[in-house]
């Protein structure tokens, strides 16, 4: 049998398969969206790129919330007369079709006035005529034709943040001014003494002057800033020989015209500035669509219902929850504090917080944490601790939160900065000495030169070029790095510590193994047709390896949420549940998740779930033995212990039952001896993460989750960690290459400058083509490296 | 001779233009999202003419 794709999602069509207008659907909710979009004439959706859209995942009362108008105005971007703006991010944006359907919104609701989608960042901005359209409405439409926006705590908190474009404006400012001085400057390269090049030379050299103030001024001031700063902090670092190259270059080239002793530097000058910032644009390298700050804000909800004294119903900002409330948690609800349960069947889906995915059954009376997402029945909980105070929140408020690693870590390229500062000055006033004995006249003139030939652009670029395009062949192999700050760090590191659950296991994917007697045929066909009635995961996972291909309708089927189900065929019934639910009466207590089995109520069986780890978990950590410490940190018990230990290779230290506090200090333990990466995926992974060197998160979905972290990795690269660790040391190698290879260039040209030939013209050449011969050669050095990741890989 | 003055006058009044439009073209928020007009381009016109056939298009589906 072949298995069709739905025409709307892609998705395998094998369990419900929907026939509409001649197209195969997986499911009721893609036809609907396929209807609504062909009588809207929104149909060109699908020729545009196939099978792109998303099964609605409509759930009521999600967005209730949105009622209460408090709320809704703090999301709003504008809201006056009649006209609101809400810029909603929308995971599911991957592709063109996306981008066409939304900007024309319009199509299916009138009052829709114009969309823009901003595809980097997954966001649409909409804006809509709030008289007839709330932006309840408008979130519960996106959401019923699969584009479900995600509002969260964070857009609550969230001020409309001021967009940077000033490296944009500076490198305007350069690149234009490097330009005309270039014209400008280059009739007196090749004229000397002609009639009328003496007549307006001068005219000439000052509009030069003038089109290089707002280089000096504005475009570099940052080098001027940052050199300013090392020096009061007592650390040579990069920017002070590039500040004095600048400060030389402009009182030199002034001098020079305002005495009419020749035509200035203007033209290095303003090059020297347009190439450097060059460099930081393209180091400046960003997902947009990632975020590397996220924290718990990101993935609490805004509001949750609040019961009141006289039992009616409120949706409550969870800032506003006190202890001693009471909340109701729906269906897909995530709790947002830590509370105890008074009614109602509890099981709660902690995966984001520990990367565990069998949800956990509790009853009346058991304490809940926060970040769990209720899956099941409506339940009534009792607030224990305000929001900021849960178990997971509180967290948060650890110092290492507020402090920025990248500002203590000194580059390799600052680290250089130092020697070459002291090596420069030395030349500069061994050579002036040497001249003020030989040729006073000469000496002043030496000095400048040294000071400006010397200027470090070429070694400043070999970093930002290396690590920027190092960044971009990451990206490409799904790994996300936060800055090109993180890869140098990341190639220091001395010992890889990873968490059990979610990382090294696969939050997708689980083994199931069926433990007692054996199921007949009759029962293993009547147990799945029972399954397939259920929307339960554990059912849905059950559902997927049992082999049988009969399928027949029930004569009596029954669920009890947080038990089990009972299905029945005629004389036979079955039933799968928890053990209590099939009447399993000595209760064999394990730590693991099981679904028991009884037929004509006599107990058969358990299925067993069991995490299923990531392939080549083996050869990577015998890689990474060679090179680096490894430990496994893990929040779990140690039932896992002795299938780790066989996996992995022996002797690799495990530490289980680890609190989220835990994790941070043991970290911080480590470091007094060596450089850690952490690698981990949940919210209590978070401390950690923002403790180590390098914090990696691993994904199985990048837009859907990762907490704060140095890194992304796409969870199906974890295996090539190593690869990726080496990549990033031989990348140090390539910046260090290319240092001595602008030593040359700096040695040619102080040839010059000691020896008082130093013409504007050989300035003029040698610093661009230092400057260019850098990024050519990181450029293609990087890339060879890139290459070889993809050969590894193929 | 003095053409000269007149020509770089122009020459360099015709570059700040440019660099004026750049500046508000950067300000107006052009360069924040670089990626997704490149694919709104290629976006064919279809759609208008579709719906200038059906008078009346079903909004039914959608309240």
């Amino acid at each position: 049998m072949v298995i069709s794709k739905c025409y709307h999602c892609g998705d395998d069509c094998d369990k419900t398969k929907v026939v509409f207008d001649e197209k195969e659907f997986c499911c009721n909710g893609c036809k609907t969206v396929y209807e609504i979009f062909t009588t809207n004439d929104l149909s060109y959706y699908y020729d545009l790129e196939g099978r792109a859209g998303a099964s609605p995942n409509e759930v009521i009362g999600k967005y209730d919330f949105l009622e209460n108008q408090a709320i809704v105005e703090k999301l709003l971007e504008f809201n006056e007369d009649g006209v609101q703006v809400i810029n909603l991010h929308i995971p599911h944006i991957h592709c063109s079709s996306c981008i066409w359907v939304l900007e024309n919104l319009n199509r299916l609701h009138p009052h829709i006035k114009s969309s823009q989608v901003d595809f980097p960042k997954k966001k649409v901005r909409i804006t809509y005529s709030s008289e007839n359209l709330t932006l309840m409405e408008l979130a519960i439409l996106l959401s019923r034709i699969g584009y479900e926006p995600n509002i969260s705590l964070d857009d609550y908190d969230k001020k409309t943040k001021k967009v940077d474009r000033s490296l944009i404006y500076k490198l305007g400012v350069a690149g234009f001014a490097f330009g005309n001085v270039m014209l400008l400057s280059f009739p007196e390269y090749f004229e000397v003494e002609e009639f009328w090049l003496d007549q307006y030379k001068v005219v000439f050299r000052w509009l030069m002057f003038a089109f290089s103030l707002p280089v000096v001024f504005y475009a570099a001031q940052d080098y001027f800033v940052s050199a300013f700063k090392g020096l009061r902090s007592r650390l040579l670092n990069i920017d002070v020989p590039i500040a004095l190259g600048i400060l030389t270059l402009f009182l030199r080239s002034t001098a020079d015209i305002a005495f009419d002793l020749g035509s200035g530097f203007f033209d290095s000058l303003t090059g020297l500035v347009f190439f450097l910032l060059v460099g930081r644009f393209f180091q400046q390298k960003t997902y947009a669509f990632l975020s590397f700050e996220r924290d718990y804000k990101s993935y609490f909800p805004i509001a949750v219902t609040r019961l009141k004294k006289d039992h009616t119903e409120e949706k409550t900002q969870i800032y506003e929850i006190r202890p001693g409330d009471r909340l109701l948690i729906r269906n897909q609800e995530i709790l947002p504090t830590d509370c105890i349960l008074i009614s109602g069947s509890a099981q709660i889906d902690y995966s984001f917080v520990t990367g565990e995915s069998q949800p956990v059954f509790k009853h009346s009376g058991d304490k809940l944490f926060a970040g769990g997402k209720q899956q099941g029945g409506l339940l009534e909980v009792e607030v224990l601790k305000s929001v900021s105070q849960s178990y997971l929140t509180q967290l948060w408020s650890n110092a290492v939160f507020s402090k920025n690693e990248a500002t203590h870590f000194q580059t390799i390229t600052d680290s250089i900065g130092k020697r070459f500062t002291v090596a420069v000055l030395t030349i500069a006033i061994l050579a002036t000495s040497f001249w003020l004995f030989y040729d006073p006249s000469k000496a002043m003139n030496v000095f400048t030169a040294v000071l400006i030939i010397a200027c470090p652009c070429a070694i400043a670029l070999a970093a930002p070029f290396t690590l920027g395009n190092l960044l971009r062949i990451f990206g490409k192999h799904k790994f996300y790095v936060k800055d090109s700050n993180a890869i140098e760090r990341l190639a220091q590191i001395e010992m890889v510590i990873f968490d059990k659950t979610g990382t090294l296991t696969s939050s997708a994917e689980n083994t199931i193994v069926y433990e007692g007697m054996e199921l007949t045929n009759a029962e293993a066909s009547l147990l799945k047709n029972t399954l397939r009635a259920s929307n339960h995961p554990l059912s849905r996972s059950l559902y997927e390896i049992l082999q049988s291909n009969e399928i027949y309708t029930l004569d009596e089927f029954d669920e009890q949420t947080g038990k089990g189900i009972h299905g029945k065929m005629k004389e036979h019934s079955i039933k799968a549940g928890s053990a209590n639910y099939v009447g399993e009466i000595k209760t064999q207590k394990t730590l693991e998740t099981s679904v028991h089995i009884s037929a004509d109520e006599n107990y058969k069986g358990r299925f067993v779930f069991k995490n299923k780890y990531r392939p080549g978990l083996n050869k990577l950590f015998e890689k990474l033995g060679k090179k680096y410490a490894t430990a496994i940190l893990s929040g779990d018990n140690e039932g896992e212990k002795e299938t780790l230990e066989r996996m992995l290779p022996f002797g690799t230290p495990m530490f289980f039952n680890q609190k989220p506090e835990d994790k941070l200090g043991f970290v911080k333990t480590l470091q007094e001896k060596r450089k850690v990466l952490m690698v981990g995926d949940g919210l209590n992974d978070a401390g950690a993460l923002a403790q180590s060197d390098v914090g990696l998160a691993v994904s199985e979905n990048i837009n859907v989750f990762s907490p704060a972290c140095d890194a992304i990795l796409d969870a199906s690269r974890l295996k090539g960690l190593d690869r990726l660790l080496k990549m990033s040391r031989q990348s140090i190698g390539i910046i260090k290459m290319s240092f001595l290879l602008s030593l040359c260039y700096n040695l040619v040209g102080l040839y010059f400058a000691v020896t008082g030939q130093l013409q504007p013209v050989i300035a003029a050449i040698l610093m661009p083509l230092s400057s260019i011969s850098i990024v050519v050669f990181t450029t293609v050095a990087t890339n060879i490296l890139g290459r070889r990741l993809k050969k590894i890989k193929s | 001779m003095s053409v000269i003055y007149v020509l770089l006058a122009i020459s360099i009044a015709v570059a700040v233009c440019f660099f004026a439009v750049f500046l508000l073209s950067v300000k107006a928020g052009q360069y924040d999202d670089a990626y997704t007009p490149s694919v709104r381009m290629l976006f064919e016109d279809e759609l208008v003419e579709k719906s200038k056939e059906k008078s009346n298009p079903t909004k039914s589906e959608i309240k």
